[in-house]
């Protein structure tokens, strides 16, 4: 046996190094563009330099003569050549009537924003490619442009020539209508906020990348992709090409990051594998920083209406809510549910006693939107944590004061909770969040400061924001999703299988891209078994070795693939003790597990280690009668229910009057994330969330021209916060353990970026209260608070 | 992005590279640490046919004391700018600005002679050569000629130095014990200046020189600024004329109005700290 025989300590709950980093670290880490194999050709794409245009002509002749070009295709060349059945595919077509115009990876007749296909070059480099692409002359005849919602929404133009309107769905929540209506009427205070979620570029570490090798016998394709869903891709492309699925294995390598923007079926996935597969030889590209802002799909881009009705006491009564969403020029894999995903909390932490939601989607020509961090969570808990401080000013009470007065089961613990939006929250203990937070951030203190700066009349003015955010996660209930027209399911799958050697393969279908599942799911295998962690292999990420899966995404990896992971360690343990009792002669009833051994109770000596009986299972020399051989189990775990994480942020901001310039002072987060697997983990999840928010509070936006040109493709003006830009940040947690799935456990993944935004602007705000400024529109650019500034004292300077 | 197809010339000394410049005219770049210009390769803004390497000229990276000035080599890089007891003691704003420039990697890569040649009005170092009154070296195939940083630089991207010229050296007038400031305004650590503002009180009755980033098409000096000084006008007076004579870009980062804000507002902050 090479496997330790020894227990460990229990090691969930405790801070662990993550195994998958020193190979990251040590630049080991194979992704996508790492890969080369002999003969590959470079894609290089012919994009659309408008917004909005028909093609009238393309030549593609000096692209084709140029030395080390092997093929160019024009859309209708590769339309004619019968690659693809079906268009791109959206998987969430949020109502019967949504209007989803054909997608299809080239476009034929018309571009529909910049940067949208309209040829591809094959050439044996990618300096080549690009020069070739370069050498494309396509004559357009350019349309009207829809460079916003506000444009689409007017209508004067479309953003598909051949439809007549922009909107391409309605789409309402609305479980009481007149109770809705009866609530606003009888209120003393009505708030109401109007917030721009600006567009978003995803800026993942590794960009998107894709390599598609033919095998030498023709007919099978391998596709390494830097995706988070190889086996959504797998369905999809099987879908959209007609290959079968036993043709095609796709493999996510080394994966730097997703942030949502890899957790599409793209254009230059499906071009990868039919060219390779119709070549015969491996086709490759790797997106360029500056092309990723047309060629990944963007987050966010929504305009919000919010309002709350409350009574003399600040008690809400109703809440009411309306979105327009961009939806780009194309719907992608789920651009529809985003929203969706978000419209079950507008009410946020709160005892809403009446609700209504209603979301437009609309058309624009820019680049398509889809999930990004939060995925519509992000959004609703801006819109009702920057509501309820505009509710709390109304009402005169202090920010603190007013969600403690609404908050669901009366801030106290509750489990599996009916809220108005419909949903069961799982379980939720707000109150205590709100107190650790305060205390931790030393919020009376911080109130002090504020007032002696004021009072001083200090240019550095001080704003404090506070944020208590729920989040639903752990997608999910198959059924739930069913329920909301989503084309797939929630499950997840695992395999847990001990080795001759005593050592454990877990196979999981969630596929890590940056989350540390190899150490998450080896802390679980390991407790539960009783064996070291490092005996634990985790295999994941790879179709032909994980045929069942459905990927990482929702905060779900660990609520719904962990729990099977632990599920199928439960089912291992039941063989493995029938086994033992057959071995030791003993009664299994009378065996207890514990420590990696079976033991007679009573009798300590008589004790059998499971690595002996794993290699027992596997010469299957003296099994029970009519056993199989091997010690193996697997689960598909379908979650009863979402999981619904939460905390409380604050964030202290300091703003300089004379130049607007908004600094982040202090952070503190309490998250509770259920049941702690790695607490290490947890921190680097809310660490790198809370900035991500952030960053949307004060720094991202991709900006658009009026001809729906983006400004801002690069990093030069794209201005992604670094180290630097951040406090170091105090973070804590309480425990509330989900009831959806017996580990406890809910989600992380998200939660940071979902509190953060809020609490950020909520700060600014504060801030500049005593100038009667109520809301500024992220991101909070130093030029944006200056202005703002200027205005509230009457425009003088 | 990919840059366009170029040739490669690594030169072997100054007189080679200028010798390559005299070959190739307008269609050679030379190269120093590539952290201006092959950005604007890769966006294909800029399209050389011939990159003359210059980057391993080590005897052009130094930092000498040459009697009245600090004599600095063009090749010397922001990270020994930053770090040269030398400068700190003799010329500290360009130390102090060295190490406001761009991110480490960029400063371990990027050239004094660089930032200067390029001309960037954005730039940081530019405004510290010419609130410190320098002047730079440019070898050209018929010699040397020095030109005062006032004089260098004289349209967007554009500067005094010929297509065949070569700056060697810069020089910055000893500025030991004198009132200097630095303030740089922008919205990440490792950002260009949305607008900075340098200040150097000379020692020698030459009065507060202030020059200004990111205010106009180069970098510049703000001579309202100093003939106010010089008149003995206050320095939140002075200040107050900071955006006189600018013609501030308009992007993301903000309009015109904001920018001249700004510069009223650095400038009152450099004055204050140069104790002028
Ligand atoms: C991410 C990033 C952030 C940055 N941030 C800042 C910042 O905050 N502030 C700032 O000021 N700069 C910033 N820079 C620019 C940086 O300082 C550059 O290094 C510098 O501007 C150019 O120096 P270089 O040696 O890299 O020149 P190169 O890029 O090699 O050359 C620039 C130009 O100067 C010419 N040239 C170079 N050397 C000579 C010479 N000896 N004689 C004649 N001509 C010459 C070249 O032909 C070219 O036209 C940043 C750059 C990057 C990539």
């Amino acid at each position: 046996m090479t496997a330790t025989e020894s227990a460990p300590a229990n090691v969930v709950g405790t801070p662990r190094l993550r195994k998958e980093d020193p190979k990251l670290l040590t630049g080991e880490g194979k992704y996508v563009d790492d890969i080369h194999v002999p003969g590959e050709l470079w894609m290089g794409m012919v994009r659309s330099p408008h917004a909005h245009a028909k093609i009238s002509s393309i030549e593609t002749s000096a692209a084709a003569e140029m030395d080390g070009v092997h093929a160019v295709y024009t859309g209708a060349q590769l339309a004619d050549m019968g690659l693809w059945i079906a268009p791109l595919p959206c998987a969430w077509p949020v109502t019967d009537d949504m209007v989803n115009p054909p997608h299809f990876p080239v476009a034929t007749e018309a571009a529909h924003h910049v940067g949208d296909i309209v040829a591809v070059v094959l050439a044996d480099s990618r300096y080549g490619a690009v020069d070739a692409a370069e050498l494309v002359d396509v004559e357009y005849e350019v349309l009207p442009a829809v460079a916003s919602i506000a444009e689409a929404r007017d209508g004067s133009a479309t953003a598909h020539h051949d439809l007549d309107s922009n909107k391409a769905f309605h789409w309402p929540l609305m479980p009481d209508p007149d109770a809705l209506e009866a609530a606003f009427a009888s209120a003393t205070h009505v708030v109401k906020g109007e917030f721009v979620q600006q567009r978003l570029i995803p800026a993942a570490m590794e960009p998107r990348g894709v390599l598609a090798i033919p095998s030498p016998a023709g007919g099978d394709v391998t596709l390494y992709s830097a995706t988070q869903v190889p086996h959504i891709l797998k369905v999809m492309i099987a879908a959209t090409t007609g290959l079968p699925e036993a043709k095609l294995r796709i493999i996510a390598p080394s994966v730097g990051g997703g942030f949502g923007a890899k957790l599409n079926v793209n254009p230059d996935e499906l071009l990868a594998v039919t060219l390779a597969n119709k070549l015969g030889r491996a086709v490759r590209w790797t997106e360029s920083r500056s092309e990723a802002a047309f060629s990944t799909h963007q987050g966010r881009g929504q305009l919000q209406t919010i309002e709350i009705a409350a009574d003399e006491s600040g008690k809400i009564a109703g809440v009411r809510v309306h979105i327009d969403a961009d939806m780009g020029a194309y719907m992608m894999l789920i651009t529809p549910g985003v929203p969706l995903l978000g419209s079950f909390l507008y009410t946020g932490v709160y005892d809403v006693p009446a609700f209504g939601f209603t979301c437009d989607g609309y058309f624009t020509n820019l680049t398509p939107t889809d999930a990004y961090r939060g995925a519509g969570r992000p959004e609703a808990s801006y819109a009702i944590e920057r509501a309820m401080d505009m509710l709390a000013a109304k009402v005169g009470v202090g920010p603190d004061e007013i969600r403690r007065r609404n908050y669901l089961g009366g801030g106290g613990p509750f489990e599996n909770l009916e809220t108005a939006s419909t949903l069961v929250f799982d379980s939720g203990n707000y109150g205590p969040s709100m107190d650790a937070a305060l205390e931790m951030a030393g919020y009376a203190d911080l109130r002090a400061e504020q007032q002696r700066r004021r009072d001083a009349g200090e240019s550095k003015q001080m704003g404090i924001g506070l944020c208590t955010y729920v989040e639903i996660c752990g997608l999910a209930p198959s059924r739930a999703l069913g329920g909301l027209n989503y084309g797939a399911g929630g499950w997840e799958h695992a395999v847990v299988r001990f080795l001759p050697t005593g050592k454990v393969e877990v196979v999981t279908g969630s596929t890590p891209h940056g989350q540390g599942h190899e150490t998450s799911w080896s802390m679980i295998v390991a407790d539960k078994l009783g064996i070291d962690p490092d005996d634990v292999q985790v295999l994941h990420s790879d179709t032909a070795i994980s045929p069942l899966g459905l990927d990482t995404y929702g905060s779900r990896s660990l609520a719904v693939g962990g729990v099977a992971v632990a599920m199928a360690c439960d089912k291992v343990i039941e063989k493995a003790k029938l086994i033992a009792a057959h071995q030791m002669e003993a009664n299994a009833d009378d065996l207890e597990f514990a420590g990696g051994a079976f033991t007679v109770k009573g009798s300590p000596e008589s004790t059998m280690p499971i690595q002996a009986i794993a290699f027992g299972a596997f010469t299957a020399h003296n099994l029970p009668d009519g056993m199989e051989p091997n010690l193996q189990e697997q689960v598909t775990f379908d979650p009863p229910n979402f999981a619904f994480p939460f905390g409380t942020h604050v964030a202290v901001v300091e703003v300089d009057e004379d130049t607007g310039d908004v600094s982040l002072m202090d952070y503190t987060a309490i998250d509770d994330c259920g049941t702690q697997i790695n607490p290490l983990i947890v921190e680097g999840q809310v660490h790198g969330g809370i900035v991500q928010g952030v960053a949307q509070a004060l720094w991202e936006e991709a900006s658009y021209d009026a001809d729906g040109n983006c400004k801002n493709p690069s990093f030069l003006d794209y201005l992604v916060p670094s180290a630097a830009e951040v406090p170091s940040m105090k973070l804590g947690s309480t425990t509330t353990p989900s009831t959806s799935n017996p580990l406890g456990v809910k989600g992380v993944g998200e939660a940071g970026t979902i509190g953060s935004a809020a609490a950020v602007i909520n700060a600014v705000c504060d801030a500049l209260s005593p100038y009667g400024v109520t809301d500024i529109a992220m991101p909070a650019t130093p030029a944006r608070v200056w202005k703002t500034i200027q205005q509230a004292k009457g425009g003088q300077s | 992005m990919i840059p366009a197809p170029v040739d490669y010339v690594e030169a072997e000394s100054a007189d080679a590279a200028i010798a390559a410049l005299t070959q190739h005219g307008d269609e050679a770049k030379l190269l120093a640490g590539g952290h201006s210009l092959i950005p604007l390769m890769k966006f294909r803004l800029a399209t050389p046919t011939v990159l003359v390497d210059i980057g391993r000229l080590g005897d052009l990276s130094y930092i000498n004391d040459g009697g009245d000035h600090i004599a600095i080599g063009a090749l010397t890089t922001h990270r020994a700018l930053e770090t040269s007891a030398l400068l700190q003691a003799d010329a500290p704003i360009m130390a102090h600005v060295a190490s406001q420039v761009g991110d480490p990697s960029v400063r371990h890569r990027g050239t004094l002679g660089g930032s200067l040649a390029h001309g960037d009005p954005a730039s940081d170092l530019p405004a510290a050569l010419l609130a410190s009154g320098g002047s730079v070296v440019a070898k050209g195939p018929n010699g040397e000629r020095v030109i005062p940083a006032s004089e260098l630089f004289t349209g967007f991207l554009e500067t005094a130095l010929a297509a065949d010229e070569l700056m060697t050296e810069v020089r910055i007038p000893k500025a030991t014990g004198a009132g200097w400031s630095y303030q740089k305004f922008n919205r990440r650590a490792q950002d260009w200046a949305i607008v900075g503002a340098a200040a150097v009180a000379s020692g020698n009755g030459d009065g507060t020189r202030v020059a200004l980033v990111n205010m106009g098409p180069t970098p510049m000096l703000s001579s309202a600024v100093g003939s106010a000084l010089s008149g003995g006008a206050s320095a939140a007076d002075a200040a107050a004329l900071a955006a006189e004579g600018t013609s501030p870009p308009e992007d993301l980062n903000g309009d015109a109005e904001y920018r001249s804000h700004l510069a009223r507002v650095l400038v009152k902050r450099a004055l204050d700290e140069a104790g002028s």
